[in-house]
């Protein structure tokens, strides 16, 4: 017999795969991103700062390479942030009085919308590492097989375990809202401190005092410093600032990426049991 | 006495200062068609969202299939079907795919939910719509895709929600023969309406029901008939007069002016005391309008039972305290 949240998770599939033009379009959107931002950028970018001489033995990786991995981060929070409104929707319009009324316990459904927001972020990662490659960005430089494959999941994880996280926190805004305009604004403002305070776009050490603090306690921060790790490799140069990872960085990171889904599962679970729709 | 389907006792819920539910007690047998007839905002829908769990009590106990509401509300939902008022349906989401999701949402096993959609497909007439997404479906197909979903875990008990509201006279008669057709299956179903004539028609026992209390119980024809045989209205040129002397008159009960002029008032037999009626108002140098003499309708019932007029009175409160009949 299928596990609860499979339920959930089977029905989000069908609508995803059902909607030909909102799939196509969230899969180009990162490649539209990474194709003119991205190649702009590093032409401006690249004349500069390939003049800056590079300490010994430290590669320089270019603008489209480093906003690679922030582009990828970038998908992921704003399609997890932005899951939640199906959720709204079902509570208004849907089936949210279906589940809500089943034997399905609470947990069930948050895991199984968990589950889909994170095959969906998945099959966007890997769609932009594919197209970004094919249009130069420079991930996994001299990598042997091993070692890419490795990187591969090791992106996959990172980017999973923080999807998870940031659908929870929407899935908890969502249940608790009562309007689509409202859940919009409220994760339209929360999407933008957490992307632009984050080293996405470029590196954080310039930042002034309080951004630099938001940017260290940013989860997208983590994610990225996670994916550039794996991408790019544990030390390099890019945009004149110069990335170093240990093993120990990355652990802790993946592992402050733990805790807070872990705190938005909480959450979530605590405004699910508090939900009435009659 | 053996246990009902549903036994609810003292139920009560409020919002805030408002009481919505205001202590309801009653019994629905099994095998029955059970409504709540009452007005908009007369607490029905509350009523219904607490027994099917979606609410949660404040006080009073409700017992469905043998299962507490309150103490085991998993084993009530697996007991239960429920058609809600909104239409509850994914409008991307096919007429099939809509009954596998709720028969893996109650953890049917695949071969017993694909054997059981082919079923309740064919009862509620959807075969050709199988593969069709809902929000290509009618009002009234969508209304029997929701039944058929109601149906999909074999339940005690149907609970549905004013469900014929928003359909055509046609519709609503043919969604009447598939609740007919549920219930002769062997389904108890309890429902909420505010149309006389579904309560009356689909009933074996209605409740009327208004502020959140229960005011009458009873089967359709014991309810028409606490009116009396028949309904007796005149309009005269000196209504309180005129009151005076027909009040006189045997069996006449529950005589009083209506807002629109007319003198409303039952009796056991209208067609004898009518002659002799006129005679007397006539005697009396009363002008007499019009006379009219009907069998009470359920909409009369309604009337009398939830109109302010009546259930002031005196006369009115005792007539309800005499029937009840399956009283517990």
């Amino acid at each position: 017999m299928a596990p609860g949240f499979y339920t959930i998770y089977w029905r989000d599939m069908i609508r995803y795969f059902r909607f030909k033009t909102l799939l196509f379009s969230s899969l180009l959107q990162p490649a539209i991103w990474l194709a003119f931002f991205g190649i702009a950028m590093a032409a401006n970018f690249d004349q500069l700062y390939t003049k800056i001489p590079v300490p010994a033995g430290v590669v320089q990786v270019g603008y489209l390479t480093f906003m690679g991995a922030g582009v990828i981060a970038m998908t992921t929070l704003f399609t997890s942030l932005f899951s939640g409104i199906v959720i709204l929707f079902d509570k208004n319009w849907g089936l949210m009085r279906e589940i809500l009324a089943s034997p399905l316990r609470r947990e069930n459904i948050i895991a199984g919308l968990g589950l889909s927001g994170v095959t969906k972020s998945i099959i966007q990662a890997i769609i932009i590492m594919g197209f970004g490659m094919l249009i130069g960005v420079g991930f996994f430089p001299g990598f042997t097989p091993l070692h890419v494959l490795v990187s591969f999941f090791g992106i996959l994880a990172f980017v999973s375990v923080f999807a998870i996280g940031f659908i929870f926190l929407s899935a908890a805004i969502a249940v608790s809202m009562e309007s689509p305009e409202g859940l919009q604004g409220v994760i339209t403002l929360l999407t933008m401190p957490i992307f632009f305070a984050s080293n996405a776009l470029y590196p954080t050490a310039g930042f002034p005092e309080v951004l630099r603090i938001i940017a260290s306690w940013n989860p997208l921060t983590y994610l990225i410093n996670g994916i550039r790790y794996y991408a790019i490799g544990d030390r390099f140069v890019s945009l004149g600032a110069e990335y170093t990872f240990t093993g120990m960085d990355i652990a802790v990171s993946f592992l402050a990426l733990v805790l807070f889904t872990t705190l938005m599962f909480l959450l979530a679970l605590w405004r699910f049991r508090k939900a009435v729709v009659t | 006495m053996t246990a009902g389907t549903i036994e609810v006792r003292d139920l009560r819920h409020a919002y805030g200062d408002f009481v919505a539910v205001d202590g309801l007690s009653f019994s629905v047998r099994e095998g029955e068609i059970f409504s709540f007839l009452g007005p908009n905002g007369a607490g029905k829908s509350t009523a219904i969202n607490l027994l099917i769990t979606l609410l949660t009590i404040q006080s009073g106990s409700a017992v469905i299939a043998g299962y507490d509401v309150a103490r085991e509300p998993a084993r009530v939902r697996e007991s239960i079907g429920i058609v809600f008022q909104e239409e509850t349906l994914d409008r991307d989401m096919t007429a099939w795919e809509t009954l596998e999701f709720h028969g893996m949402l109650y953890n049917l096993d695949r071969e017993a939910r694909r054997k059981r959609i082919d079923e309740l497909l064919a009862l509620v007439q959807l075969e050709a719509k199988r593969d069709t997404l809902t929000k290509h479906l009618s009002g009234g197909m969508k209304r029997r895709l929701e039944i058929a979903r109601g149906l999909m875990t074999r339940p005690k008990v149907l609970f549905l929600d004013e469900p014929t509201i928003g359909l055509d006279p046609q519709t609503r008669m043919r969604m009447w023969d598939y609740i007919r057709r549920v219930n002769r299956e062997g389904t108890t179903i309890f429902l909420t309406t505010h149309y006389m004539d579904e309560a009356d028609q689909l009933s074996d026992r209605i409740s009327i029901i208004d502020h959140g209390k229960i005011i009458a119980t009873g089967t359709p024809w014991e309810l028409k008939n606490t009116l009396g045989k028949d309904l007796l209205y005149f309009e005269t040129s000196d209504n309180p007069k005129a009151i005076a002397i027909l009040r006189e008159f045997p069996t006449v009960r529950n005589i009083n002016e209506k807002k629109n002029g007319f003198i409303a008032m039952v009796s056991e037999d209208g067609t004898h005391l009518l002659p002799g009626m006129m005679e007397r108002l006539i005697g009396e140098k009363i002008d007499v309008a019009t006379v009219n003499m009907k069998k009470p309708s359920m909409d009369d019932v309604f009337l009398h039972y939830t109109g302010k007029e009546i259930r002031d009175e005196e006369t009115g409160k005792r007539v309800i305290s005499n029937i009840r009949p399956g009283g517990r």
